[in-house]
């Protein structure tokens, strides 16, 4: 009964088609002359979003922690900032405490950022390379902003809908809403009924999330309350998140404080802003736009699996 | 008072709600990227069998369910309540109608049960997968015939009813599952 912990979780046959899959990532970008870079796993610096656990690593002999990063982000717009051009990159991220069956704390994340480009036109590109890796998807893509996915599959409007409208759906679900604000109301309404919905037989596009969710994106020029912030889906499942990204050091170091401030009155760590960043971004970085993708979970897709460690070779319960 | 983390949370743990314990069937981890996470479960309450959808925000405690299975002995019932004890102590309790429920049917003296006990109190109680139990009733048999083929209603000495093949007379013992309450077989005494 008791299984061979020291095996790897995914099959042999299943990690060939993964080094097959990084491969046609590596031409893609070849093929578009984006550049391939590497960037540190550990920093002095972390995220600040509420909803990102940094994981704390100590190194002997030195009394300050780092943090291994939940995304590559930081570090590649500093390189943009001192005149990178476009770049990409795959490499290992960490999560705490986020395991399941489509969670593991260290996953693979294929990061890049396009200058020139808005939020739109990443999403083309999202969806050729999505397309070049799940050949099975149909053409084209469908793009749905934040509000008209709400209002299409939970039947209410997430910028306008009372607060007392939103916990009474989600009561729905037994989830008592003591306690959860009003983005995280939103957060249990998109998991329940509408992700699931996205993305069977073509790519699918969320656009235009509330600014209160967007810490890193620009604010749309026509309304406000959205920020140029995009995600992608496919067969229900989230794999891939991007921005219009934001320029303004100024606006940047205010947010960074307000959700420090929001960590505050969770009871959560303070992180250390990262003033790196802030400071290339002061020197200037130029107009991008950048996206991260979950590739562990695009080759769950290509292989026809529904568990995530059956992709990783050594998932969470074997390390 | 003991307590489980989300993250914690497996198929047959056992917490409260609202008052009443529960076991969890499913339990799912769900997040969006940048968003607050949720484990998503379905929980079946163990006093009324239901199944209900639970969604907790991850990180939240869960009060612990004091649910436990024990081996025991069954002894007898009173026509109110059904006595069982644990062998090893001679700890008796005894359980309701509601715990015992439709089981009652299998419950022949002497035999074992698994009596899951919530703070104490018997929940619910499990038959032995097997029990062998007399026929008391049953139209008679055709002589000659031990072929498999048709099949007849016989009553037992605990007053469950199986269908059992036309050749089992009344006296004689027969094996059941109690899972799905079927005949098995014959028992030779």
């Amino acid at each position: 009964m008791t299984e061979n912990l020291w095996q790897p979780s995914a099959s042999i046959e299943v990690l060939k088609l993964r080094a097959a899959l990084l491969q046609q990532v590596r031409d893609f970008f070849a093929a578009r002359a984006v550049l391939e870079v590497e960037t540190p796993l550990a920093s002095r610096a972390a995220i600040t979003e509420p909803n990102l656990d940094s994981a704390e690593v100590r190194l002997p002999g030195i009394a300050t922690p780092f943090y291994l990063h939940t995304s590559p982000e930081f570090f590649m717009k500093r390189l943009l900032a001192a005149g990178s051009g476009d770049i990409w990159q795959a490499c290992k991220v960490f999560r705490g405490a986020e395991h399941g069956r489509l969670h593991n704390p260290e996953f693979t994340m294929i990061e890049w950022y396009r200058l020139g480009f808005d939020h739109h036109a990443l999403m083309d590109e999202v969806a050729a390379l999505l397309r070049t890796l799940l050949p099975e998807l149909e053409e084209g893509d469908e793009r749905l902003s934040y509000a008209e996915a709400f209002r299409r599959y939970a039947g209410l409007d997430p910028f306008e809908a009372e607060t007392a409208e939103l916990a009474a759906l989600v009561q729905g679900f037994g989830l008592d809403p003591a306690g959860l604000d009003r983005d995280a109301l939103l957060d249990a309404i998109a998991s329940h009924k509408v992700y699931p919905q996205l993305g069977h037989g073509r790519v699918a596009f969320v656009h235009a999330f509330p600014a209160s969710q967007a810490a890193l994106a620009r604010l749309d020029d026509d309304d406000p309350r959205c920020a140029r912030r995009f995600e992608a889906f496919v067969a229900g499942m989230e794999l891939a998140n991007g921005f219009h990204e934001l320029l303004d050091a100024q606006e940047q170091r205010r947010r960074f404080m307000l959700e420090n401030e929001r960590r505050r009155e969770r009871g959560l760590p303070v992180m250390p802003v990262d003033e790196h960043l802030l400071a290339a971004l002061e020197a200037g970085m130029p107009d991008c736009a950048g996206v991260a993708l979950g590739f562990d979970r695009v080759v769950m897709l290509a292989a026809g699996r529904d568990a995530l460690h059956e992709v990783i070779s050594f998932d969470f319960d074997r390390i | 008072m003991a307590s489980y983390n989300t993250s914690e949370f497996r198929a047959g743990l056992k917490i409260i709600l609202d008052g009443d314990p529960y076991t969890i069937v499913e339990n799912e981890f769900v997040k969006p990227g940048k968003g607050q996470a949720f484990n998503r479960t379905r929980v079946r309450n163990l006093k009324t069998g239901r199944v209900i959808e639970k969604t907790f925000k991850s990180g939240d405690s869960v009060e612990a369910a004091d649910v436990v299975d024990t081996d025991m002995q069954y002894l007898y019932t009173d026509g109110e309540m059904w006595h069982f004890m644990v062998p090893d102590t001679f700890e008796q309790y005894a359980a309701d109608a509601a715990a015992v429920g439709d089981n009652a049917k299998w419950l022949k003296e002497q035999d074992m049960c698994v009596v899951t006990l919530w703070n104490g109190v018997p929940l619910d109680i499990a038959p032995p997968n097997h029990v062998t139990l007399k026929v008391v009733e049953t139209d008679p048999g055709l002589r000659g015939d031990t072929s498999s083929g048709g099949s007849k209603p016989a009553k037992l000495e605990t007053g469950a009813v199986v269908k059992v093949p036309l050749f089992v007379n009344e006296g004689e013992v027969i094996k059941v599952d109690t899972r799905t309450g079927e005949y098995i077989s014959r028992v030779k005494e």
